[in-house]
């Protein structure tokens, strides 16, 4: 096989939970979900905007807005919620560089705003978003979409939309790509090594 | 990064993340009605100045308070420094009784260095908030900042520095930190207030010195005054303010000298009529307010990099 670029590639022990086609069916399903759910093509209730948590969070909710633009025909504002001052484990984590958080010009307020992550774990980067909103404004009503579910929650915190559920071990470590990020979409799972 | 002491210590890898995790503090608080991150709860910022100070202070205290740190200010005159307790005493009970980081204004050079050797075995770093006249290396960063703003990329800008070099920390620390970040500096200066043992300064490409302002102007994308110190002058530098002022002030008709795209800056208290012109200070070519709104991001990146993850080991 030809060498791919870093972080798509295999290695030993890792095994493909999604593949590109699956990744694709399971984003349209949540759009469809989201559509459902929010109501948002009909008439009175309050617009919807998605904000993406980075890194993987970010293109996963510009591809949600895109589908259910596709398939609603309502345009729904794709932003970014960066949550590294929010964190709870700054203290014993090296820092990562921060991400600009961009919302829609008129802000949150009073929207039904669906933050987007590729991985729900422990729980604990929603609550740092939770937090992060609230300094941003006060929603109507705050759901999560999640790809993938891989259990352990830390935190009694619960997705709306799920792309799918995955049992996993503590130590294992599930790696989403995107192609945005890493020139391929696929979902692994695999030990730490 | 344990400490900031000194603008020499940064390379270019670390003086842009600290820039721009700066850019990004002020674009997340940009528009905020509360500007307050929780990032730094819990932790304990002292702010120890034996010189007076206005701006630094409070963009320290602003910073560490817009970022949930308790911040507390010990001043030379009433504290224990005033019944004669030793700097490395005063900086041993601050980290004694909780400060995770000292942030030092004194007007000896290498006091800031002395304190990082003193607190080396707790959990208390250090930050050099102006040392006689060796470093300001915050004062650089923000200037870097406002610049960026400015300018975009400060590689092969170049950038007048004027004025009192020689008891200058300001413009130590920018020549540093300009250099690392690949910008061409000129000092401007009468012969008598420029530092002498320059020619470990002058041996690099990019540096230069001049004693005509007028001659470098119209090259310039950006020109940082500095303040003439008058309390660390014993003598004579120049005959006069007057002289001074007229050689290497900035008046009005100077300013037309610069490129249009040209920014003044200066790192205050600015001495209006000296080396700078009222008009020319309150020109849109002048950033020295932004100066000041950017040392508050500034200093919160700096804040934010020193105690954030220190832990990880």
């Amino acid at each position: 096989m030809a060498p791919r670029q870093r972080g798509a590639t295999e290695s030993a022990g890792q095994r493909e939970l999604l593949t590109a086609g699956d990744v694709a069916r399971t984003i349209a399903r949540m759009a469809h979900q989201v559509i459902e759910k929010t109501a948002l093509d009909a008439p009175g209730v309050a617009p919807v905007v998605l904000l993406g948590i980075p890194s993987r969070g970010v293109p996963l909710a510009r591809r949600l807005a895109g589908l259910i633009n596709e398939f609603s025909g309502v345009d729904v504002p794709a932003g970014t919620l960066d949550i590294t001052l929010y964190r709870d484990d700054l203290r014993h984590r090296p820092h990562r560089p921060l991400v600009r958080t961009e919302v829609p010009e008129d802000g949150i307020d009073d929207k039904l705003v669906v933050l987007v992550d590729d991985v729900l774990f422990s729980g604990r980067t929603v609550r740092a978003a939770l937090d992060a909103l609230r300094d941003l404004g006060r929603p109507r009503a705050v759901q999560l979409a999640v790809l993938i579910d891989r259990g352990h929650r830390e935190l009694p915190i619960r997705a709306d939309y799920v792309g799918k559920n995955v049992p996993t071990a503590r130590t294992e470590d599930v790696a989403v790509r995107f192609t945005e990020s890493d020139g391929v979409d696929r979902v692994l799972l695999g030990g730490i090594n | 990064m344990r400490n900031l002491l000194s603008a020499a210590d940064l390379d270019a890898e670390s003086a842009v993340a600290l820039l721009d995790t700066a850019d990004q503090l002020k674009a997340t608080l940009l528009g905020r009605e509360v500007r307050k991150l929780p990032t730094l709860r819990g932790r304990t910022v002292v702010t120890m100045f034996y010189e007076n100070s206005t701006r630094t202070r409070a963009s320290f205290e602003v910073a560490g308070k817009w970022m949930s740190a308790d911040v507390i200010n010990v001043s030379a005159s009433g504290s224990s420094v005033g019944k004669g307790e030793s700097l490395r005493d005063t900086a041993l009970t601050l980290s004694a009784v909780g400060a995770d980081c000292v942030i030092i204004r004194h007007p000896s050079s290498g006091a800031a260095d002395r304190l990082a050797g003193w607190l080396k075995d707790t959990h208390t770093c250090v930050v050099n908030a102006g040392d006689g006249m060796h470093e300001h290396p915050t004062q650089a960063l923000l200037d870097a900042a406002t610049l960026r703003e400015r300018l975009g990329s400060l590689t092969d800008r170049r950038i007048a520095i004027v004025g009192d070099v020689l008891h200058s920390r300001v413009a130590r620390s920018n020549l540093h930190l300009l250099r690392t970040l690949g910008a061409e500096v000129v000092l401007v200066a009468p012969p008598t207030l420029v530092p002498s043992g320059m020619q470990r300064w002058l041996a690099e490409e990019k540096i230069r010195i001049s004693h005509d302002l007028d001659a470098e102007l119209p090259s310039q994308d950006a020109v940082l005054l500095l303040r003439v110190q008058a309390e660390r002058m014993h003598g004579g530098f120049f005959p006069s303010a007057r002289e001074y002022s007229i050689s290497y002030g900035l008046s009005e008709a100077r300013l037309a000298l610069l490129p249009e795209h040209a920014v003044v800056l200066h790192p205050g208290p600015m001495l209006r009529g000296m080396e700078i012109a009222s008009v020319v200070a309150d020109s849109p070519r002048s950033a020295i307010t932004e100066q000041v709104r950017n040392g508050v991001h500034l200093r919160m990146s700096v804040l934010y990099h020193l105690l954030a993850g220190e832990e990880e080991a």
